[in-house]
Formats: structure tokens, C-alpha cells, sequence
């Protein structure tokens, strides 16, 4: 039997607690609406290399190019190969672009020193198999690593088409030549990889290897019209690596 | 229930140390691999997943599997597979753990791994590999369990354990596609991108799983008074055999698609596995001669089984099991997992090959894995033994003097009775000449007459 003494502590419990859950619920839903940036998502980062240009720069440049993203990150240096950790690295043309190599191609073009590196896809591979959230898609486009969350499975160096992920097989500290302490360094058994120094971007600098690649990389908002990048890919012909996965890169190729 | 696992003869104290010390070694390789890196294993930049990730894939179909053939026994109550359940359940079990364990040994950052479960990322198929594992084990612990405390109580199966052993079927086909889809998914590597990853990975399960069955049965068998009956044996004989025919086509359809198109992204990969690459003067064909021998052996398994007097001889099915499961083991560990990576995504060539603190963590990670197995069945086959036939005497002793005279109560001939005159034999051959002149049943077909006298 419900009495009217137990019906109104019962009724009055209910109520309480409906408005307990509404207020919590608020609170809820509150953290999980970040601060709107107006300008930030209208902004798509992306990168154009010249290639003629930048191979007809003079050796030691072109090393600086690479070596001052090892330098800016600390990138270490391993001394086996396989334990190799890279950013930015050139390959070949044939390496790069399998799919536009033939036997008749212009030996200009096949010696290119191709600079490779993350191509921050617009739809990413590697971001969607991360079990831990570890790496994802920033609103202006850049793919973003966090290697405190990372737990090392290697699942998104299985998904990059472009091989452009790098394990730490072992622990880079001794290795990295010389220590940057503005840059974090990172532990053995996460994944890294370039990340279009977001840390220069914010505090409006270009990325390091721009900077350093004599005008030959151009960086800028693929969105703006008047940026320098959507203006010379307006007006040339530029190759992306391996278009056909519909991965969407957001690196450029000029020949 | 527990206590039985620390009573047992000298073969099983012997088999528990041999065991403990498997494990002992992983244990310190993998202590080795914690301090210094992943660097200690033959992985590399080109080659990320090896050894810990080919086991991990096979030991998947084996846990699906093992459980799948079994489970209708409860359900239809097919009293043939009656003792066979159990030993399928605990495979399965013991399969799970081996999977996770090869899944925390091959992790960078093995102490982070609550991650999966604080941040997860609903659309990483990683994610639901993990899920759908760790689920599946609780489910066969559970109905393992309770299973057996009703057979030890004597009490049918109440209607909770009814439905989660319904569960459990399509969970255990789960397990397998979701695995299917780790590597199936991924638009960057022609090897594994590929619709038929999935049916491809339960058929090798299903000749895989059930071919452990068969040998842990036979050998159960043969060591311990507890008999899974040689009928449920044969009938899962049949099922690893179409499984393995399926297997073996789906490997044809994948290389005549790949020959036959002659897609240069698909090619290479199989080039690889298959014949080996050249490059710059140097041949490499690591898994040449192994994807060979994996082909060799399911061709000669699958030959002797669709012969139905082989199959039904203990002897040849003890070894057309082994061949099944060495061919399976090949073709859905390293030969599946390697040549994704060969050539590299710039097209070079870089080779993977375990090294040997790798190969001790995973022989631990087995040890592990049979050592759980081993323990389970003895509490199984303890609870089993001693509902079925109550004896005056200690179970454990009984089972210390089977030990013991292992050699001479091999062949424990059962009766076996005509089903269509009811008539009683004292072995099987008596009855199928029996059925041959009555009944004009041919010797080969004879299991239509002939059933074991159940008790």
C-alpha cells in the first residue's frame, strides 16, 4: 500500500532528481562545446613544392631544408636504419610517383631529389583507425599527433599510404643531437610525424623547412584566394602522390 | 571445482614445469623488450607489424572457431558433442588470452593501454577488436563455467546461460570479421584491401579451430580416461575439411584475380610472397619456401580427409590435423601480415624476419596460452569424469593410474548397436559387417547404421 506520507516522499525524490540530472546534464553538454574560433575554420594550411627550383638549390640547401626540421623537433638519429625516424626526407621521382613513371621519362625528371613528408591528407587514413584518439584532423586541415595518449599499436603507420609514419623502436633521447628545449621530446613506443610546426604557426611563423627552402616551398591558405598557394595552383600544373586512394592531400608537386 | 588443478600424476606435474619454464623465458625477453624498445624485434620503419600480430590474426579464427562447432550442442542438445563442448569452450578461452597477450607484447606503450577504454574512437576498428575480444572471453568463461556447475550439480541450463550461449555464436563469427576488417579496411595497402578478407579469415578459422579441437581431443584421449567420443571427433573431421576446400579456393580466387588483372599495386605484394622480388641484384624470398610448404600442406590435408576411411582412422586424422593447422597457421600469420608491407610504400624492399627475443615472448605468449588450456581441462574433465560414472574411488587417482598406463587403455574398444535391428556389437568393425550383409550398407557408409552404446 502506498501511503500519502511514502506518495509525496517519492513524488518529491522524483522531482529533486530530475532537476539534479537537468543541471548535470548542462554541465555536460557545456565542456563538450569548444570555444568557437571564427577565423580557424575557414583557414585549409596546405604546401606547394617546386621541384625545379628546389633541386637546382646547391647541395648543402637542400640538407639544411631537412636538417633544420630535425633540429627545430629533435628528431633523433639512430645508427640501425630500421630504427629510423624521419619527418622530412627526400626520395626518388620513381619512389614518389610510381604511377607516372615510364621508360621514356626525361632524365631531369627522374634524377628530381623528391622532399617528402606527411602530406595532411584532407581525408586522412591514418586519423580514422586511431583506437585512442591519439592523432586527428585539426580544423584548419593539419593531422595532428598527441604522443602522451598515443599507445604505440602502429595501426595508422599500417593506414598512411605514403609510409610518412615513424615508431619510436627505441628511446630517442640519447640520439637527438642537439636538444631543442623549447620542443618536447618524445619516448620510446609512441608514433610521430610532421606536423607542420604548429607550434611556428601559431605564433605566425611559417614552418621551419619553408623557411629554410629558399622560396622553393610555398605555404599558405589553400581556402584564401588571394594566398599565394591557391594562385600558383591556379595557374600550373601540379601532381599530388598516389591521387587515385582518394586521400586528398594537401602537399602539392610542381615539375 | 578449482582444487582439481593441483592434483594430478607425474606427466602432468612434468607438463605444468616444462610449461612454467616456456614462460619463464618469454617472461625475461619480454622484461628485455620493455626496457630497451620494440627495437630488439625484427620490425622496422617499412615492416611495423611482425610475429606478435601474425599469431594474434591466426589465434583469433582458432578462439572463433573452436567454440562455433561446438555450441549447437547445447542448443539442439546433440548429445554426440556432448563432452566435446567443453574442450572447445576452454580452446577458445585459452585462444583469447593469447590473442591479448600477443596485443599488450606488441604495444609501444603497454602501460597506456587504458586509453582504448578513456578516450576511445567509435570509428576505429581497433577499437572494436578490442571489445569484441575481451567480450568473447568473458562470454566463454561464463558459459564454461556455469556449464559445468550444472553438470556438477546435475541441474539442466537455466535460461540466462541459454540465451548468452545464443550470444555467443554470432559474437564468435564476429571476432574473426572484425579482425578481417582491421586489415580490409585500410585503402593504403593493395595486399590486405580486399572484400574476400573476411570469408577468407572464417574459413581458414574453420579448418583451423576445429583441426586444434581434434588434436587436443585425440590427445586428451589418449592421455586421460576422458573420451570426447570418436563420433563427435569424425563429425568435426567433416567440418575442417569443407572449411579447408573453401580456404583453398579462396586462395585460388585471390591469385587468379591478382594474376589474371595483373594490377601492378596487387601484383608486387604476391610477387613477393610468392616467388620473391629482385632488386638491385639481390633476390628477397624469405616466405617463399614457407607460403609454399602452407599450400603444400593444405593441398595433401584436404586430399587424405575427403576419404572418408581416413578421416574416420584416428591415426591419419591426428596428422591431416596437424598438416591443416601448420598450413593455417602459415598462411594466416606472416603470410598474411608481412607481404602487405613488401614492397614499401615507396616501393622498396625491406624484409622482416622475427628475431629471438621476439620468437621467445611469442613462444611464452603459446605456453601461456596451452598452459590455461591445460589447466581448464583438468577441472573440466574432473567435473565431467565424476558426474558421468560416480566411482567408489578419488577421481584424481584414477587419473594418476590412466596416466601411468597410458599406452594400454588406448584403444578402448566401446559396443556399438545397429540402429535398424537393434542388435549389439562388441566393436565398430563387427557392426558394419553386420550392416553389410542385413542391410546392404556399405562398409564406408556404415555410421548410418551403426551409433555407440550410450550409457
Amino acid at each position: 500500500m502506498i501511503t500519502r506520507r511514502r506518495f509525496l516522499i517519492m513524488a518529491g525524490s522524483t522531482f529533486a532528481g530530475i532537476a539534479l540530472t537537468a543541471s548535470q546534464a548542462e554541465k555536460v553538454l557545456a565542456t563538450f562545446q569548444s570555444p568557437v574560433i571564427k577565423d580557424k575554420e575557414r583557414i585549409r594550411w596546405g604546401m606547394v613544392i617546386d621541384l625545379k627550383k628546389f633541386n637546382e638549390l646547391p647541395e648543402w640547401k637542400r640538407k639544411e631544408v631537412y636538417d633544420i626540421c630535425k633540429k627545430v623537433h629533435n628528431v633523433p638519429v639512430f645508427p640501425n636504419p630500421k630504427d629510423r625516424v624521419e619527418w622530412i626526407w627526400p626520395i626518388k621521382f620513381e619512389q614518389a610517383f610510381p604511377e607516372q613513371h615510364h621508360e621514356f621519362l626525361e632524365e631531369v625528371v627522374e634524377d628530381l631529389e623528391i622532399p617528402v613528408l606527411c602530406n595532411h591528407c584532407n581525408n586522412p587514413p591514418c586519423t580514422k583507425v586511431c583506437p585512442t584518439n591519439a592523432t586527428w584532423k585539426r580544423e584548419d586541415g593539419i593531422v595532428m599527433m598527441d604522443y602522451h595518449r598515443c599507445i604505440g599499436c602502429r595501426y595508422c603507420m599500417a593506414a598512411c599510404p605514403y609510409g610518412m609514419r615513424s615508431f619510436n623502436w627505441r628511446d630517442p633521447r640519447p640520439y637527438i643531437k642537439e636538444l631543442n628545449p623549447d620542443f618536447p621530446t618524445r619516448t620510446k613506443g609512441v608514433v610521430e610525424k610532421c606536423t607542420l610546426c604548429v607550434e611556428r604557426l601559431e605564433k605566425g611563423m611559417q614552418p621551419a623547412c619553408v623557411k629554410a627552402s629558399e622560396g622553393t616551398f610555398i605555404f599558405g591558405d589553400l581556402n584564401s584566394l588571394e594566398s599565394e598557394v591557391s594562385k600558383i595552383l591556379r595557374e600550373h600544373y601540379a601532381i599530388r602522390r598516389k591521387p587515385d586512394l582518394g586521400t586528398e592531400p594537401k602537399l602539392y608537386y610542381l615539375i | 571445482m578449482i582444487e582439481q588443478v593441483f592434483r594430478g600424476g607425474r606427466l602432468y606435474w612434468s607438463w605444468i614445469t616444462f610449461l612454467v619454464i616456456l614462460i619463464a623465458i618469454g617472461g625475461a625477453a619480454y622484461y628485455h623488450q620493455y626496457q630497451t624498445g620494440l627495437t630488439i624485434t625484427g620490425m622496422s620503419k617499412e615492416v611495423s607489424w611482425g610475429l606478435y600480430i601474425a599469431n594474434f590474426t591466426f589465434l583469433v579464427g582458432v578462439a572463433a572457431s573452436a567454440v562455433i562447432v561446438v555450441l549447437p550442442a547445447y542448443i539442439y542438445d546433440y548429445k554426440k558433442f556432448k563432452n566435446i563442448t567443453t574442450i572447445g569452450e576452454f580452446l577458445g578461452a585459452s585462444a583469447v588470452i593469447m590473442c591479448i597477450l600477443f596485443i599488450m607484447v606488441d604495444l609501444g606503450r603497454p602501460d597506456r593501454v587504458l586509453n582504448l577504454v578513456l578516450n576511445p574512437r567509435p570509428n576505429s576498428v581497433m577499437f572494436y577488436d578490442f571489445i569484441v575480444l575481451f567480450g568473447y572471453l568473458l562470454l566463454n568463461i561464463v558459459i564454461a563455467w556455469n556449464v559445468l556447475s550444472a553438470k556438477e550439480k546435475g541441474k539442466g541450463y537455466s535460461t540466462w546461460l541459454k540465451i548468452l550461449i545464443f550470444i555467443a555464436i554470432p559474437w564468435a563469427i564476429s571476432i574473426h570479421t572484425v579482425t578481417a576488417f582491421l586489415y580490409g579496411g585500410l585503402v593504403g595497402r593493395a595486399f590486405w584491401n580486399t572484400a574476400l578478407m573476411a570469408p577468407r579469415f572464417l574459413a581458414g578459422a574453420f579448418a583451423s579451430g576445429p583441426s586444434l579441437l581434434i588434436l587436443s581431443s585425440l590427445v586428451l584421449r589418449k592421455f586421460t580416461r576422458f573420451d570426447p567420443g570418436l563420433d563427435a571427433i569424425r563429425k568435426i573431421a567433416e567440418i575442417a575439411t569443407f572449411a579447408m576446400i573453401t580456404n583453398l579456393f579462396m586462395i585460388g580466387v585471390e591469385l587468379f584475380t591478382t594474376y589474371y588483372a595483373q594490377h601492378p599495386l596487387h601484383l608486387e605484394h604476391f610477387n613477393y610472397l610468392y616467388f620473391g622480388i629482385e632488386e638491385g641484384g639481390h633476390v628477397y624470398n624469405r616466405l617463399v619456401p614457407w607460403i609454399w610448404t602452407s599450400l603444400a600442406l593444405g593441398i595433401i590435408a584436404v586430399l587424405m580427409l575427403i576419404y572418408p576411411k581416413v578421416r574416420r582412422e584416428p591415426r591419419y586424422l591426428a596428422t591431416a590435423s596437424v598438416l591443416i593447422f601448420t598450413s593455417v597457421w602459415i598462411d594466416k600469420g606472416m603470410g598474411l601480415i608481412v607481404p602487405g608491407y613488401i614492397p614499401s610504400q615507396v616501393g622498396t624492399v625491406v624484409e622482416y624476419w622475427p628475431s629471438l627475443p621476439e620468437s621467445l615472448i611469442a613462444l611464452g605468449v603459446w605456453a601461456v596460452g596451452i598452459l590455461v588450456f591445460t589447466l581448464l581441462a583438468k577441472v573440466g574433465i574432473a567435473v565431467i569424469l565424476e558426474t558421468s560414472e560416480p566411482e567408489p574411488e578419488e577421481p584424481e587417482i584414477v587419473e594418476e593410474e590412466a596416466v601411468e598406463v597410458e599406452e594400454e587403455v588406448v584403444e578402448e574398444e566401446k559396443e556399438y548397436v545397429c540402429e535398424l535391428c537393434d542388435a549389439v556389437f562388441k566393436n565398430l568393425d563387427e557392426c558394419c559387417s553386420h550392416a553389410e550383409k542385413e542391410h546392404k550398407i556399405s562398409k564406408a557408409a556404415c555410421d548410418m547404421a551403426c551409433a555407440e552404446v550410450e550409457e
